[in-house]
């Protein structure tokens, strides 16, 4: 089976518009975060105090958006995902694809070197992909990840050196709980009932 | 006859005080279950190295020591191993703990801290094959 992505040259019309509609609104994290550490030289100057950290934390980062797209990868590739839900998982992926290159980005801009992506039979059997057999399934576990990602991001906002650093965490949170919710109402999951749900 | 109905009090009230606490620690290891699933579960498994090392049989293991698994040059050299208390500071901030190691994850909550430490040292080695 053709695995569907946001950079096939099958994906529908539909995706198609989406993955415009995609790179013209949430691209703008990209941006944001290049121009944050990229053009404004006088900012990324005044960041960290120790650059290194932050990088540090920074390809922690990226070493989830890497396992989030192989993720959603291996979910498109099982066959088990219907449309609507397999568009959505596509367009999720496209979501944690613009993460990963702001990331490399930032990192790069920093100084750092950003960490390799695995291959695609590393993260299925870290993630035990062989154990996936329903569409439910599929989305509990990017549920599970994606709840994961959040809390991650915003467990290391206190680490950061960098205020604009820790606001970029506080924003790729922002997507994964955007994720989470639709993945948790797809499964027909309730909502959590009291506030303040993520975070430690 | 006196001095054995005593003893058998204590012996009672003793058997009662154990399973409290061992109630109490079945509680702890529950919801520290919870904690690492919400929070840590993100970037680690029990069994499988992921963006974070496996757990499995992490109390008593020297930091840094899993073969397969790539760590930070800081946490690699690093003498230490791991037991409840060093896990503890390790998430209150990992950084104070061992400085230049890639983790920047914290977990605020000090009663998460130690539960999910809790149930950390539940989980066992898989046996060499």
């Amino acid at each position: 089976m053709q695995v569907q992505t946001l950079n096939s040259p099958t994906a529908p019309s539909s995706l198609l518009s989406s993955r415009r509609t995609w790179l013209r609104t949430t691209g703008s994290l990209s941006a944001v975060a290049i121009a944050m550490l990229g053009a404004n030289e006088a900012l990324a100057q005044g960041m960290a105090a120790d650059p290194s950290k932050d990088v540090g934390i920074l390809n922690v980062a990226l070493g989830l958006e890497h396992e989030a797209i192989n993720a959603y990868q291996l979910g498109a590739g099982s066959g088990l995902l219907q449309k609507p839900v397999l568009d959505i998982a596509v367009s999720f992926q496209g979501h944690h694809k613009g993460h990963r290159d702001a990331l490399i980005a930032t990192i790069r801009k920093l100084g750092g070197t950003p960490v390799m992506e695995k291959s695609l039979d590393e993260y299925a059997k870290a993630l035990d992909a062989a154990s996936l057999k329903t569409q439910a399934d599929v989305l509990s576990l990017a549920a599970k990840l994606e709840r994961g990602a959040i809390n991650a991001y915003l467990g290391v906002i206190p680490a950061f050196a960098s205020k604009d650093l820790a606001q970029i965490a506080g924003r790729l949170a922002a997507d994964e709980t955007m994720h989470w919710t639709i993945l948790t109402n797809a499964l027909g999951r309730a909502l959590p009932a009291g506030a303040l749900s993520f975070g430690g | 006859m006196a001095k054995r109905l005593i003893w058998m009090v204590l012996l009672a009230a003793l058997s009662a005080g154990n399973a409290a606490v061992a109630a109490e620690d079945a509680q702890a290891v529950n919801r520290g279950l919870a904690v690492y699933d919400n929070n840590c579960a993100g970037c680690h498994s029990v069994d499988a190295n992921r963006v974070g090392p496996k757990h499995a049989g992490i109390v008593g293991r020297k930091a840094g020591s899993i073969k397969d698994f790539s760590y930070s040059a800081a946490l690699k050299k690093s003498e230490l191993v791991w037991n409840k208390d060093l896990l503890v500071r390790w998430l209150t901030d990992p950084e104070l703990v061992i400085p230049g190691q890639a983790m920047g994850f914290r977990l605020g909550n000090m009663q998460d801290r130690m539960d999910v430490v809790a149930y950390l040292a539940t989980l066992k080695a898989a046996p060499v094959k």
